[in-house]
């Protein structure tokens, strides 16, 4: 706990330090790691803890994305109204979507998840007139905060992410150690002893879902500040499966691992893609081999080499 | 009138396309509780390599040999030498056959490029059937005659063969009937074959008048997914009676909805799950 503690302000105090010696270019790839970060996290907690692997987790991510870019163009760009709108709309959504979602177990929910992630694509993509169709949502713009710093610059806006992914990771830290995440874990392990134990098992994975769309719709938010731009492709089913990935990679079960596995994603994406054309096919064989080497993820390589079984 | 009775042979086609996918998909599901996302990669994969071959030797019967036996193999090198040393562990599952969908989305991209292309139809079914005023276009007839023989021809083989007894067998309960001497390993290839065949058939049955082009892979696996969802998994009944409801709701939206098109073909799938979770024809 207290070598926790420790690591974790070591991580932070590296986080505040970085601008000093990085260029805007990095500083910008860095923002962009904290918020799908913050995405693999929210992840990790249905993953994870749960035991829920969703394939449609880019619903929650977008749907917040898209309302704060809807309400900031087309009503008003005010932060108050706009990023808690955002959340509401992926906690309704994820809300929503559990009820139908977690009748299902196993490769089911995998498949019922994907298809009703697809479901707000579809609208997204469709519905040209509130939402641009395949174009998207152009020059989103950053919110005006009553601070000395303007959020248009890089460095104020990095610690505006900063900020919010430190709280984000701080307040699921407090969930997945709580009685409520050690139940979680518990209802992955074995539904039925935790049902026999007296858990209402489905009250818990529903409000872990809720919980996990509420954090994606918040990475949801500061993305599309720090993008200005949205586009159905943040709904799909491709996003919603690098999604899975980055916790995979990292290590599901560990809110670092999360983390970290979105901090590689980023940056093999964005350092191939400087160098070929062909990162989709990349990523399908990072896919693959994680699959057959590293199911345990970086965090479990970690944990082999110093001897300690995988989590 | 006519317009009714267009797009509703255009519905019904389109369906019967569906079934070919979300047949193979369902068995698979059935037998090894696995959704395999690359289902939709093996119907541009069948597509492209027919369209390969209708230009090398301008003959459509040898574009749907060679598309269908290496789509294929395909499949039987997925499940032998990747899938299956993953049994029952849905996660690993859809990490692989997710970064093989992209593998051959990109190796498709690669090769063929990103222009939309269509096969040529076969020269018979070029024309039209006129019956009073309204005109068939002949290939679409024809498209609903092998759906229809597949149809037959699975559904005998599921209930009139011994093979289709062990999948039944294996469907029901896999632990049961591997312990009454059923090869299950066997099995889950054969089943893997025969829906990556069914796939690949349907690239080059689809090509002519749905296309092959970067994305149809998600979009068919999307649709084959609503089909299996509203059809009910493992269930050949399912399949068939869900791809024409889907393909009729795609096209019925399509048609007078455009802007809500997709939404036509999820609603009806939300509504069914909310009812009937396990689908109009699923056991479980």
């Amino acid at each position: 706990m207290k070598t926790r503690l420790a690591s974790g302000a070591a991580a932070l105090a590296i986080l505040v330090a970085l601008p000093a010696v990085l260029s805007s270019y990095q500083l910008s790839l860095l923002t962009k790691m904290l918020i799908f970060g913050i995405f693999a996290m929210s992840l990790d907690l249905l993953l994870g803890y749960a035991g829920l692997p969703s394939l449609g987790h880019a619903a929650y991510f977008g749907v917040a994305a898209y309302t704060v870019g809807l309400l900031a163009l087309r009503v008003a760009n005010n932060f108050w109204l706009d990023f808690p709108a955002g959340l509401l709309m992926a906690g309704g959504v994820s809300a929503l979507f559990g009820l139908f979602a977690l009748r299902a177990r196993g490769s089911y929910f995998l498949m019922i998840t994907l298809a009703l992630g697809q479901v707000l694509w579809g609208i997204a993509f469709g519905w040209r007139s509130l939402t641009g169709g395949d174009d998207g949502l152009p020059s989103v713009p950053r919110p005006q905060l009553p601070l000395p710093w303007a959020l248009t610059e890089g460095v104020p806006f990095y610690y505006f992410v900063l900020s919010f992914f430190a709280l984000g990771a701080v307040v699921l830290w407090v969930i997945v150690s709580s009685p409520f995440g050690r139940a979680l874990v518990g209802i992955r392990e074995s539904e039925r002893r935790m049902e026999v134990l007296g858990y209402d098992v489905w009250r818990y994975k529903y409000v872990a879902f809720i919980l996990a769309g509420l954090f994606a719709g918040l990475a949801g938010n500061l993305f599309v500040y720090f993008n200005g731009f949205v586009s159905p492709s943040y709904l799909n089913i491709v996003f919603s499966a690098s999604a899975l990935l980055m916790v995979i990679l990292g290590g599901a079960g560990t809110l670092i691992g999360a983390a970290l596995g979105a901090a590689v994603i980023v940056f093999l994406e964005n350092l191939i893609s400087a160098y070929m054309e062909r990162w989709v096919l990349v990523l399908g064989v990072i896919y693959v081999l994680v699959t057959l080497w590293a199911p345990h993820g970086l965090v479990g390589l970690v944990r082999q080499r110093l001897g300690s079984p995988p989590a | 009138m006519t317009f009714w009775v267009t797009q509703a042979l255009n519905g019904i086609s389109f369906g019967m396309l569906l079934f070919l996918l979300a047949a193979g998909l369902s068995l698979i599901y059935g037998l090894m509780r696995m959704l395999n996302l690359a289902h939709g990669s093996y119907y541009i994969l069948g597509g492209y390599v027919g369209l390969a071959t209708i230009r090398v030797t301008g003959s459509f019967v040898l574009a749907a040999l060679a598309a269908t036996a290496v789509v294929t193999l395909v499949g039987v090198v997925m499940e032998r030498f990747f899938l299956r040393r993953f049994p029952e562990q849905e996660l690993p599952q859809a990490l692989l056959t997710f970064g093989f969908l992209l593998i051959f989305a990109d190796l498709s991209l690669w090769l063929w490029g990103g222009t939309p292309q269509t096969l040529p139809k076969p020269e018979i079914f070029e024309r039209s059937i006129r019956i009073g005023a309204i005109v068939f276009p002949s290939y679409r007839l024809f498209v609903i005659a092998v759906g229809l023989v597949i149809g037959l021809g699975l559904w005998w083989l599921q209930e009139g063969t011994r093979l289709g007894a062990m999948i039944r067998a294996g469907v029901d309960d896999a632990e049961m009937a591997r312990g009454t001497g059923v090869n299950v390993g066997f099995l889950s290839t054969a089943v893997f074959a025969l829906g990556a065949f069914l796939a690949g058939l349907g690239g080059i049955i689809g090509g002519p008048f749905v296309g092959v082009y970067p994305g149809a892979d998600f979009e068919i696996l999307e649709m084959a997914l609503v089909v299996v969802i509203i059809g009910g998994l493992g269930s050949l009944k399912g399949a068939f009676v869900g791809g024409l409801l889907v393909g009729l709701l795609d096209n019925f939206g399509k048609a007078l909805f455009p802007e809500l098109a997709l939404f036509t073909v999820f609603a009806p799938m939300a509504i069914i799950l909310a009812i009937r979770p396990t689908g109009l024809f699923g056991v479980r």
